[in-house]
């Protein structure tokens, strides 16, 4: 759980200040967050690591120039999206990324995947390993340019606005990727998981939220 | 207005999301009462979104956190500004 705002305010103030230790503290709550957002980027569990450690380094090295403005965890983010990318480059990837931004004006329309006997999976099924396997497949399948605003949104529940102050790209631009994302996701997904989904005993009424 | 599947599908997100406008909401809702195709791309969308969401969908290497905090420590240690005491 992470921190209460006031508090996160004071471990900042206080790490600022010479009580280096607290960082330890600070954050504990957001582990997961830089690393996800750095495996899903890299699909490399070693690497997103070892990045992951350089990510929180580096915001201890820089927590000076943290501006209360920012959420903290948007701030952090910020930084692992930044580190994340500096090594795709590295590897060559960004040629995929930049072929993808030139793909995007071009997909426009998404057909997800018809299938009126899903059922919904019960959660237990990521109980099984597969599950949980094929789940990560298909948002590694994800063109970087829309895994990253899926991850960020629907992973990490970053809201629309601290989204895109972490990726550095338009409101608007969020949430076209974030359709698309999850569009493709539905469709990728959709016929693995029917497969999963317990037998349909006939029509009934759905909840609507 | 009647709406076509096709209307309906541009708009998933911005429904899962709760983003849409009243008026537009109401005709999404009118046709999702008669189209099981809508309700079926809707309901999946979303549960496949909770599943992949789920903590279990991605689990940390174990040591993850120990070894973070290992190396953090090193830096903080390292870190010129440092005003702790090596005590």
């Amino acid at each position: 759980m992470p921190a209460t705002p006031e508090r996160e305010k004071e471990l900042i103030a206080r790490v600022i200040a010479g009580e280096t230790d607290l960082f330890h503290e600070l954050i504990r709550p957001y582990e997961r967050m830089v690393y996800l957002s750095i495996l899903t980027m890299l699909r490399n569990e070693q690497e997103a690591e070892d990045a992951a450690q350089e990510v929180m380094i580096n915001a201890f090295r820089h927590l000076k120039s943290f501006r209360g403005d920012a959420k903290f965890s948007t701030w952090l983010v910020t930084i692992a999206m930044n580190e994340g990318r500096q090594r795709l480059r590295k590897a060559k990837a960004a040629q995929l990324e930049s072929l993808d931004e030139k793909k995007e004006e071009r997909e426009g329309d998404f057909t997800p995947a018809v299938l009126t006997d899903w059922r919904e999976i019960p959660s237990e099924a990521l109980e099984k390993k597969e599950m949980r396997q094929k789940l990560r497949e298909a948002v590694e399948q994800l063109p970087p340019i829309y895994r990253e605003v899926l991850v960020l949104r629907d992973l990490e529940e970053l809201n629309q606005e601290e989204t895109a102050s972490a990726l550095g790209i338009p409101v608007t631009l969020v949430k076209v990727r974030l359709h698309r994302a999850r569009m493709m996701l539905q469709k990728l997904l959709a016929p693995i998981l029917s497969a999963a989904a317990p037998a349909r005993k006939g029509f009934f009424g759905r909840m609507f939220q | 207005m009647t709406l076509e599947c096709k209307n309906v599908w541009e708009h998933v997100s911005e429904y899962l999301d709760k983003q849409l406008d009243p008026k537009l909401l109401m005709d999404i809702e009118k046709h999702l009462e008669n189209c099981e195709v809508c309700s079926a791309i809707l309901d999946s969308t979303r549960n496949i979104l909770i599943l992949t969401a789920d903590k279990r969908t991605y689990e940390l290497p174990v040591g993850y956190s120990e070894r973070l905090h290992a190396r953090l420590e090193k830096a903080i240690r390292e870190a010129p500004e440092s005003k702790n005491d090596f005590t």
